[in-house]
């Protein structure tokens, strides 16, 4: 199969106005020995022969439209409502780039703003960037706009042992060169009152999530001022999901407001591609990393989009720039854009509800379950943890293989004083029908 | 005033009307909680519309874009070529699309297997010992692989290496990269027919040199003329070579960096495996190492744990390599991305990935040999897949390369990369790709011809262009400076917007 368009009269013309003989012509700069290479690599297919390939692959997998999934830890089985697909399809959408031409971009540049408009308005923040590659990237970005703002002096992160656990490794990554002290690692039973006492002129950013790994709703009243009275900032990892009904994050004091925007329209599709938004006050905008948009207007005076503030982007600063970000999450924010227009006001709403409703029922439901104790130390969304009596890779192999069920995240992995504690998710993808199956399978299994 | 005679497409804040909504979500079917009132919100500031507006809205903004399924793109250093849309049928199919992260390995042995192909593949195409999928773009393949020849040397105890060579045609997102993971940029100059300077080379190289951060082909689509000598004067003072593998659609089936002494080096997906530019994105930058920095490759990376049979297929699973320099990314890479350039090499084989880049490198200096007497070219020598034009004349001096750029979209084309690299003044970055017909080329090239011919005969035409794209020129200064980053509602009320 190709997709070239080339015809032999065409290739003889073309290297006749070149002036070589053929093809292979245009590479002696290349050395010898190394030129043109025999791969190992399978023959070429029709489209169609590997279409029946991938199908057979995509087969062999599991997957959430057809086995209940209440698996969450940081992404979710949301219901994606059908005109979002067919209008990242649109080529115009899909087949454009970075939207460095406005007058010929005005599409993706709206498309942009109105993105930045509803993250803020759900974040309760005031200016919001156009995407990192994900939740984890976007936290450790704020880390990095945390020390910007400092300019260096202030070396200290603090962030909550209930973080994501990968998005605690990815900022430990990130983070490996710059000579930081990373607090709240060492401790991973400390509780929010114990990381406050952490705080000192030395501190830069106090991170959190809301709900946190476990799916606890975090008491966030009485953060901002602690970390105020330290002249630190504020970060809240947030599930813009669960701002549909939630009190915002920019309520209580945040300085920066980043997460995972999968929830927002995005399939599941094994972790990625995902969006990291991030969110700001307008004050720290020129310090904010990722691209931005912003309203002006043509020379005949019409309203328009372009980016703006890009001296702080590492094709102008480069060495000096906030970020290297360059290619970002685009059709994800697009996806998350529609998503947010057509839910609305009130569908946001009402999905928050559906996942709220769904989860507590379940809990109470479980809990009655002999073996199974539900986590009840803070009180939750849609994710809680669940004390068994079992490995909960074993319960897990079970719900699988018997019941056709894909099971909770383990949470022993990354938290040893909660071994034998599964982490389950509900959406309003899970209905009744489903709660009562993992009921009954943990019921037999116990 | 009237809304539609200075605005193109109200907002989604102003279409709304309260009380519409576009998606019927089922009542609960579970007893009703009643959620804590302390934490709930009073009010969420989202718009309200029906299906039918919002596809309307979309639709319409949409319209406003150039892309490659409207015309041709030239946008040099992007690789804007043809996207199949078997890619996206491919990343659609259920098994991929809604396969959770998490899931026990023995559940996703499809999306594994796929993994670990493609995994397999891109070695192969780069000359490398192992490659990870794990980065979300050409930026962050970039930052992985700079932590890793960082993280190299520590192990070796060689900590006095803290410096990063890298040539002035470099994209802005190498010494960015470089400072994010703490070390410092050395630049070095370029020399009078592309290539990095090997003098200044030489006199760089030293003890502290963490390595040398390399785009061959060049951004000005030149491949480096010495790259053995460059290679070779880079091992003897102990630094690793980065190739920046942006342009490997120039060089696919043609030579494989790894076997030209590369250490690393980050693809593309977006841009040589034809997936779709988005917008913006998603990309997706897997990385590629050497034997010797194998065992710092992010966590995890996916491997064969279990041999298969002449019965059974091999069971696929995660490893974590043994210095890692740790994870990268939330999850497992840009997954969706991974499936699309599966699906495009699968199509293609060894033969056909030559062939594109053959191709490529036909319809750029094609594209070069029609225009080269009108434009000048400041290294005039065959190009690989793009190359690089001054958008100037002395006898036309008001025009900038800008102006020419506007001037094409009134041709139905978007301009090329504009003022990059630096080292070029007013830099015209033209990148055809092999999915462009010989016609489209000639019409281009006619186009940039007439244009050259405007700037000294009619220039206001260029300073004023574009003529006919659904925007005139943005005043950027005012969106610096008056910055508007969101709907505000005062918009709501603003009598300039409201429809009279
Ligand atoms: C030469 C070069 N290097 C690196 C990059 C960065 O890649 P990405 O945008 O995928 O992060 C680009 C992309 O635009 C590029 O052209």
């Amino acid at each position: 199969m190709s997709y070239l368009p080339h015809t032999e009269l065409d290739r003889e013309k073309m290297l006749a106005a070149c002036g070589v003989e053929n093809l292979e012509a245009f590479f002696e700069t290349i050395p010898n020995e190394h030129r043109f290479p025999q791969l190992n690599m399978p023959g070429p297919l029709s489209e169609l022969e590997v279409l029946k390939e991938l199908q057979e692959l995509s087969e062999s997998n599991a997957e959430a439209t057809h086995y209940p999934c209440f698996l969450g830890a940081g992404a979710y089985h949301h219901y994606v409502p059908s005109l979002v697909n067919h209008m990242l399809l649109r080529g115009e959408n899909l087949t454009a780039y970075t939207p460095y031409q406005p007058e010929v971009s005005q599409g993706t540049l709206q498309t942009m703003f109105e993105f930045q408009s509803m993250i803020c308005a759900l974040t309760g923040m005031e200016v919001a960037n156009s995407s990192h590659y994900d939740g984890a990237t976007s936290t450790a970005e704020a880390i990095i706009m945390a020390l910007n703002h400092f300019r260096g002096k202030r070396t200290k992160i603090i962030i909550s042992p209930t973080i994501h656990p990968h998005y605690r490794q990815v900022i430990n990554t990130y983070t490996q060169g710059m000579g930081l002290t990373i607090v709240g690692q060492e401790n991973l039973e400390a509780d929010l009152d114990d990381l406050l006492t952490e705080l000192d002129d030395q501190t830069a950013l106090f991170i959190i999530q809301n709900p946190n790994f476990l799916g606890e709703l975090e008491d966030l009243q009485g953060i901002e001022n602690a970390v105020k009275d330290v002249g630190a900032l504020f970060c809240v990892i947030s599930n813009p999901i669960t701002l549909g009904t939630m009190k915002p994050p920019g309520e209580y004091g945040a300085d920066i407001v980043v997460g995972e925007g999968q929830p927002l329209g995005i399939p599941l599709s094994y972790g990625g591609p995902y969006l990291g938004f991030f969110a700001t006050r307008e004050k720290y905008v020129r310090k904010m990393s990722g691209r931005l948009v912003g309203e002006t207007v043509d020379a005949k005076g019409k309203r328009g989009y372009v980016l703006t503030l890009t001296p702080r982007e590492q094709h102008i600063r480069r060495d000096k720039a906030s970020s290297n970000i360059c290619t970002n999450q685009g059709l994800m924010v697009t996806a998350a854009a529609i998503y947010l227009s057509v839910l609305g006001k009130q569908g946001l709403r009402k999905v928050s509800e559906l996942c709220y409703h769904k989860a507590h029922y379940a809990a109470k439901q479980i809990d009655k379950i002999p073996g199974f104790a539900v986590r009840k130390d803070q009180p939750f969304f849609h994710e809680f943890a669940v004390h068994c009596t079992k490995p909960i890779i074993e319960i897990n192999k079970s719900l699988f293989d018997e019941y056709g069920l894909i099971g909770g995240y383990d949470l022993g992995q990354d938290y040893p004083h909660l071994k034998d504690h599964m982490l389950l998710a509900f959406t309003e993808m899970i209905s009744t029908d489903d709660i009562q199956c993992l009921c009954d399978a943990l019921g037999e299994i116990s | 005033m009237n809304i539609s005679d200075n605005i193109a497409e109200p907002t989604v804040y102003e279409l709304s009307s309260p009380g519409r909504s576009g998606v019927t979500l089922p009542e609960p079917d579970v007893p009703v909680e009643e959620l804590p009132t302390d934490i709930v919100r009073d009010d969420l500031d989202l718009p309200e519309l029906t299906q039918l507006d919002v596809i309307r809205h979309f639709q319409s903004l949409s319209q406003l874009n150039h892309s490659i399924d409207s015309g041709f793109y030239p946008l040099g250093s992007c690789t804007m070529k043809y996207n199949p849309r078997v890619n996206e049928d491919a990343a659609r199919l259920a098994g991929f699309m809604h396969s959770h992260p998490l899931q026990d390995v023995n559940t996703v042995q499809g999306n594994l297997a796929l993994m670990y192909e493609l995994q397999e593949w891109l070695k192969e195409i780069g000359g490398f010992a192992a490659v990870t999928l794990q980065p979300a773009a050409g930026a962050h393949g970039e930052l992985t692989g700079i932590m890793m020849m960082r993280d190299y040397h520590l192990s070796r105890g060689d900590n006095a290496r803290r410096k990063i060579l890298i040539p002035d045609s470099a994209h802005g997102t190498n010494p960015a990269s470089t400072t994010m993971s703490g070390l410092e940029v050395i630049e070095l100059p370029s020399d009078a027919r592309g290539n990095v300077d090997l003098d200044a080379l030489k006199s760089e190289c030293g003890e502290d040199i963490v390595g040398l951060m390399i785009t061959n082909p060049n951004t000005l689509g030149l491949f480096e003329e010495q790259i053995e000598e460059v290679v070779k004067t880079v091992r003897e003072c102990g630094g690793l070579i980065y190739g920046d593998g942006a342009n490997m659609n120039a060089l696919t089936g043609i030579v494989r960096p790894g076997d030209i002494g590369f250490d690393v080096m980050h693809y593309n997906l977006h841009k040589t495996f034809s997936t779709p530019h988005g917008g913006g994105g998603p990309g997706s930058g897997p990385v590629g190492v050497s034997e010797r920095l194998v065992d710092f490759l992010p966590t995890p990376i996916i491997e064969i744990v279990e041999q298969g049979n002449d019965q059974d297929p091999p069971l696929y699973g995660f490893a974590s390599p043994k210095h890692t320099i740790g994870r990268m990314k939330a999850f497992n890479g840009q997954f969706g991305v991974l499936v699309r350039a599966y699906t495009y090499i699968r199509i293609h084989g060894a033969t056909g990935l030559r062939s594109n880049s053959e191709h490529a490198v036909l319809n750029a200096n094609y594209l070069r040999s029609k225009v080269q007497d009108v434009y000048h070219l400041p290294y005039d020598r065959a190009c690989l897949h793009e190359f690089v034009v001054e958008g100037r004349w002395s006898d036309a001096p008001e025009i900038h390369a800008l102006d020419i750029s506007k001037r094409l979209m009134d041709f139905g084309f978007h301009p090329p990369t504009n003022y990059f690299p630096l080292i070029v003044h007013e830099a015209l970055m033209i990148e055809p790709t092999e999915t462009e017909s010989r016609e489209t080329l000639d019409k281009f090239a006619n186009a940039l011809i007439q244009i050259a011919d405007e700037a000294r005969n009619n220039p206001e035409l260029l300073l004023t262009a574009p003529h006919v794209t659904p925007s005139a020129r943005m005043d950027e200064v005012q969106a610096a400076r008056q910055l508007v980053l969101c709907c505000r509602p005062s918009y709501l009320s603003d009598p300039q917007y409201v429809n009279s």
